[in-house]
């Protein structure tokens, strides 16, 4: 949490004012039981009208300044909080941008979400919160604390004895509510599991019969649940009035002290009138301090998930010294490639090898976990490679920046991710400086014209996040059309047709023909017959090569690919 | 997906930290419940088995409030006899002294009353906790009951996000709410009373001056929350925004990566963030001097009391300690007064988070099952569909008139694109949905006339969608059937070709499987699926092929499972397998949820209709021909 407060810097001349205003509003607060006294002192003691009304009229002053300083104050906070989440905010996102999929791997793309949007706003509460209240608090105390001594340096000694006594249990209550909070949510998180499994898995627990045992989970960490928190509420229960009832008794202990020292003619009695809400004041402060051990913890967590953000560093840098691509236009090399995924004991692939070339379509194919969609992320630099090269147009990808590089390719990912926007926004994705006849040209290639015509406002149609609003074959579409437009020297079609029918993937393929003549074509795919008039093939097995070669070639001389293919094809079908 | 829509606020349920000082919460718009007294007595209903404890409640937060409210009064008289004694000794009148016998006898008292009123605010704390967590604890149950009579249709028309925040954020609040907000309630009400009455019976001049400053209270927080209204919409409206471009952006990353569009999204978030700065910023500001401007107030009314109240003691109609309980009595009036706001909002806000709980408990439940409903000692494996119509809409009906007869040991493939509503059949078998018309029969039992538990342990079922849970590989073979042995586990893994992977394990049977199960691979997931179909041992079977995210390795070990699976049982197979299609004794080919053709392999394509389109497509590919050639 504290490691967060950096980004309250550029806030620090408000946080001064602040700082302050809350000083002297304390201040004034203050003041006016002393006023008070000197109305009972000297006013009511000497039988002084005149004094009262004139004593009455500066108290009013008094707490119209005091008024406008924590106005003044609050505005400043409001300030500075917002502000405060604003910048870390956007200092979080931008972080995350620039993160390549390792990093996204590793956090995962949900708490990445949770971090920027929850999280933060949960940290700027409390900020807020700890500023209205946690910053008066020491204010009041302090001030208090000046004023009593002020007053009466030794009927001071009684809050000597209780303040620490006050501030000892405060931190052994914290001490003690500590874990028990900790547990408490940790068994929230426990019935949330059994919940959640219990949506989801409702087909599969009806299917077997299993409710009762069901409801019994659900009972366990339920009463589990239930049980941590009247613990917790039972413990807490102490704290409020055990506080009352030491401001109390310190407010009796004034009495009669400061009634001997009266007595005695040390003081006179509206000093101890004054005095007795000092002590209220400086006590209340305690207390309101207190809180901040229920809000830091609660922010705690959300801190130490922001930081752990700030402090990941995206693993993959543009190089300093940039090399222009200068090779064959679209070439695709590469040189014995070894990539593990962070953390995996095995490589996800090992010493691949392959040219893909410009006109000619190269298709991978392979099971799940077999490495396909791997080795294509590893095109774009979204992951880099332990041993080998990569080479695009005759240059490592390292040594281009990362967006020279991805300006040259077309991805068409698996899941076709559309974004908030019309139908053409999703296209021009691809280009931004598209023309509106360019957009029309892809999505007629991506044999979207068709349904795009149909929505009610054609082109300007806007998808829903998420493009809830068009089907899965549609998406597809878009998503190809998007790829189209750039124009990309090599186009990486990842498992991108499932979703298509017969018909409309013929016709797709047919005219994406003609517009990538000159650009080298990747195509996954997990269907024979999706690959079978491609140029090359590649056979992946396990992360490595198993074969390369046309259709024919490999059904000859690769035992994988025809495993594959007999488990695809029948046996006439082969003949 | 999932993870997102459960972002829950990590809610401490029924924690401290609403204790003074909710700040913003008094500004904020709540959401409002539809009918806010039908759901407030309805939640009363909840507490009524706990009226006793809610009695001692309510009698230790009067006792509590009584003392405390009395002591400033008496502490006053203490302060009073002071003066007194110092005034008369300042005038030198014979014998004049402070009467410190008096006043110790005061603070005596004093003491005693602190020491019960916080006694009995402690028990009343102590006792709340138990009747708002057990009250909670009830609803809870309840609910998890009532989803476990729930209907199919129910969980399949909602997000699982949805449904977990009313079990989880709603129970928080109403659960905190009961704890802090009840109480905090009868307290102030007391509170108020109370010192009004102790007010207007020390001096009645005195009382209408502070009381003077309490509409005033009001109508200035009223003003200023509304004014804030505006803005904390605003800022809720762009906070929306703001999380709808994250959660986009995040999950597009692999886009907009490869677009090179990372500049424009950072843009277009800093654009929503500042807006999101600018409303929040006055949102934060005007609810921020609703406490200063309560404070203001507050001190107006303490000048007055004391100019008033100073003037009075002159004119010996008012004791000087009598001025000194008005002010405590004051100070103590604003608290309930500021925080009465935030409280409305709160027991606002918990009604609503209640009606929402009470809608899942109002739930149209399963159709109950006959109270006569029989058990098939010996299932077959016979299953006909007689006139079947359904739709998962009444007025749009996907099935109709459909018959199907299968023979005991058949297999029925299901074929049709993704997205064709192939799930549909398995609804309908297992009774998930209920059909609209006709019937469907087993052994020639209406599955109507079943026990609901008796007709799903019939069937097996593997789906592509593997469900498993956070526990050990163990438990969830076992899940399979209640009782099973070690050895049959085991026996079940080793038919399911899964044994092997599972010794390599660290833990073997022993590993637990992480919240995503993401610790073992989507294929051995499937392997564990059909391991525990295969010791559940059901007379029929309901498969799903697709193992698209499988390596070739463990596909192959799936196909030799499934089909040591399907061996002598009647299975509805989900196909994607051409052999399995082709050698299915009845084909069902779906699309956009209709069963649009039905017949044997030869039979379809004979026919010459969508399944022998898909067929050539799918299997064979147009270029597959001229290969052949």
């Amino acid at each position: 949490m504290l490691k967060l407060f950096r980004f309250l810097k550029p806030y620090k001349f408000s946080i001064a004012g602040l700082l302050v205003f809350l000083l002297l509003q304390s201040l004034g607060e203050l003041y006016l039981p002393t006023l008070m006294a000197d109305i009972v002192d000297d006013g009511i003691a000497k039988g002084d009208l005149d004094y009262i009304l004139r004593v009455g009229g500066f108290m009013l002053l008094v707490a119209v300044a005091s008024a406008i300083c924590v106005i003044l104050a609050s505005y400043l906070s409001a300030k500075a909080a917002t502000g405060f989440g604003k910048d870390l905010r956007s200092r979080v996102f931008a972080q995350v941008e620039s993160y390549s999929l390792n990093e996204f791997d590793k956090i995962g793309t949900a708490s990445l979400i949770t971090r920027t949007t929850n999280d933060i706003t949960q940290v700027q509460q409390v900020l807020i919160v700890m500023m209205r209240m946690m910053v008066s608090a020491p204010m009041m105390c302090i001030g208090g604390i000046i004023m009593a001594v002020s007053k009466d340096a030794k009927l001071s000694l009684v809050l000597l004895g209780v303040i620490p006594l006050l501030a000892g249990i405060i931190i052994y209550t914290a001490r003690r509510g500590m874990p028990l909070f900790k547990a408490m949510q940790a068994k929230i998180d426990k019935l949330n599991l059994v919940t959640r499994e219990n949506l989801t898995g409702v087909r599969v627990i009806r299917a077997f019969n299993r409710l009762d045992h069901e409801k019994v989970r659900f009972g366990e960490a339920n009463r589990d649940l239930t049980d941590t928190a009247i613990k917790v509420n039972q413990l807490m229960a102490v704290v409020w009035p055990i506080m009352m009832l030491f401001m109390n008794f310190t407010t009796v202990a004034i009495i009669w002290f400061g009634s001997v020292r009266i007595d005695a003619g040390d003081i006179q009695v509206g000093d101890l009138m004054a005095f007795i809400l000092y002590a209220t004041q400086i006590m209340f402060s305690l207390v309101m301090a207190s809180f901040l051990f229920v809000m830091v913890p609660r922010a705690e967590a959300s801190a130490i998930r922001i930081n752990e953000v700030l402090n990941t560093l995206p693993e993959i840098k543009d190089p300093t010294a940039v090399k222009e691509a200068g090779g064959t236009k679209g070439l695709v090399e590469f040189n014995k490639v070894t990539f593990s995924y962070p953390g995996a004991e095995q490589p996800a692939l090992s010493n691949i090898s392959f040219k893909a070339r410009p006109g000619e379509i190269t298709a991978i194919i392979g099971g799940t976990g077999s490495g396909k969609s791997t080795l294509i992320s590893l095109i774009p630099r979204f992951y880099d490679i332990e041993m080998g090269s990569i080479l695009v147009n005759g240059v490592d990808v390292r040594e281009m920046t990362q967006e020279s590089l991805r300006a040259k390719i077309g991805l068409v990912p698996q899941m076709a991710v559309l974004f908030t926007g019309t139908v053409t926004d999703n296209i021009r994705y691809g280009k931004e400086d598209a023309t509106d006849k360019e957009v029309k040209e892809a999505a007629e290639t991506a044999q979207a014209t068709e349904f795009i015509s149909q929505m009610e406002e054609g082109f300007e149609s806007v998808i829903a996040q998420g493009g809830t609003n068009v089907s899965g074959g549609q998406k597809q579409r878009l998503s190809i059309a998007r790829a189209l437009i750039r124009r990309p020297e090599v186009y990486i079609f990842d498992d991108s047709f499932s979703a298509l029918d017969f018909k409309t993937d013929a016709r797709l393929r047919a005219a994406l023909k003609k517009d990538t003549v000159n650009s080298t074509v990747i195509i996954v795919a997990q269907r024979v017959s999706t690959v079978m008039d491609a140029d090359q093939i590649i056979v992946l097995d396990n992360g490595q090569i198993a074969g390369i070669g046309s259709h024919k070639e490999l059904l000859k001389n690769c035992e994988v690919y025809r495993e594959i293919v007999s488990s695809q094809l029948s046996e006439e079908e082969l003949a | 997906m999932r993870k997102k829509e459960e972002r829950k606020e990590s809610g401490f349920g029924g924690g401290p930290g609403r204790g003074p000082g909710a700040g913003p919460a008094m500004a904020m718009p709540v959401q409002k419940a539809k009918d806010f007294k039908g759901t407030f007595k309805r939640l009363l209903r909840y507490l009524k088995p706990r009226r006793m404890q809610l009695l001692a409640v309510g009698i230790t937060a009067l006792l509590s409030t009584v003392f405390s409210i009395v002591s400033p009064k008496i502490m006053g008289n203490a302060t009073t006899i002071l003066f007194n004694g110092v005034m008369a000794k300042a005038r030198h009148v014979a014998g004049a002294r402070v009467d410190f016998e008096a006043i110790g006898e005061i603070i005596l008292i004093l003491a005693g009353l602190y020491l019960l009123s916080s006694v009995f605010a402690y028990i009343q704390q102590y006792i709340m906790a138990g009747v708002a967590q057990e009250t909670v604890y009830d609803i809870r149950k309840d609910v998890s009951e009532k989803l476990a009579r729930l209907p199919l249709k129910f969980y399949d028309s909602r997000t699982h996000g949805e449904i977990l925040s009313r079990v989880t954020n709603d129970l928080d609040n109403i659960a905190s709410t009961l704890q802090q907000t009840m109480t905090q309630l009868i307290t102030s009400l007391i509170t108020i009373v109370g010192i009004v009455v102790m007010m207007f019976s020390i001096s009645p001049l005195l009382a209408v001056i502070a009381l003077v400053t309490l509409p005033l209270s009001f109508v200035v927080t009223a003003m200023v929350a509304k004014r804030s209204q505006k803005f904390f919409k605003d800022q809720q409206k762009e906070l929306g925004r703001l999380n709808g471009h994250v959660e986009e952006m995040y999950t597009g990353h692999k886009i907009v990566k490869a677009f090179g569009r990372e500049k424009q999204s950072i843009k277009e978030f800093d654009t929503i963030n500042q807006r999101l700065y600018e409303a929040g910023r006055k949102a934060q500001f005007i609810s921020g001097t609703i406490m200063p401007l309560m404070m203001f107030i507050g001190n107006i009314g303490y000048v007055l009391i004391s100019v008033v109240g100073g003037i009075l003691v002159t004119k010996r109609s008012l004791e000087i300690g009598d001025i000194q309980a008005f002010i405590a009595y004051s100070k103590q009036l604003t608290w309930p007064i500021t925080q009465a706001a935030s409280m409305a909002n709160m027991i606002q806000s918990t009604v609503a988070s209640a009606e929402r709980v009470f809608e899942i408990l109002d739930e149209v439940e399963e159709v109950p099952e006959r109270e006569d409903a029989t058990v098939i000692q010996f299932p077959k494996g016979k299953v006909e569909f007689q006139k079947v119509k359904f739709g998962y809409k009444e007025e749009a009906a996907l099935i109709e008139d459909m018959d199907i007869d299968v023979q005991p040991g058949q297999t029925i493939a299901i074929v049709g694109p993704t997205g064709a509503g192939k799930t549909t059949l398995v609804n309908l078998l297992m009774r998930f949905y209920e059909i609209n018309g006709g019937k469907i029969t087993i052994d020639g039992v209406d599955i109507r006339d079943l026990k609901r538990g008796q007709l799903r342990s019939i069937f097996g079922m593997v789906l592509q969608d593997t469900w498993l849970f956070n526990g050990t590989i163990r438990d969830n073979i076992a899940y399979g059937r209640i009782g099973a042995t070690e050895a049959e586990v085991i026996q079940a893994a080793k038919a399911a070709h899964a044994d092997h992977f599972i010794r390599t394990l660290p833990e073997g049977y022993d590993t637990v499987l992480n919240e995503e199960a993401s610790n073992i691979s989507q294929g051995q997931k499937q392997l564990l699926t059909i391991a525990r179909a295969i010791l559940a041992d059901p007379a029929m079977l309901i498969l799903d092929e697709a193992t698209s995210s499988v390596d070739t390795r463990t596909e192959i070990y799936i196909q030799k499972a499934m089909a040591e699976l399907m061996k002598g049982r009647t299975s509805f197979v989900i196909a994607h397998r051409l052999s399995t299609i082709r050698e299915a004794d009845l084909i069902l080919v779906m699309n956009n949820g209709r069963v649009i053709e039905k017949g044997n392999h030869q039979e379809l394509l004979a026919k010459g209709g969508f399944y022998a389109d898909l067929y050539n497509s799918q299997f064979t590919g147009a270029s597959l021909e001229r290969e052949a050639i």
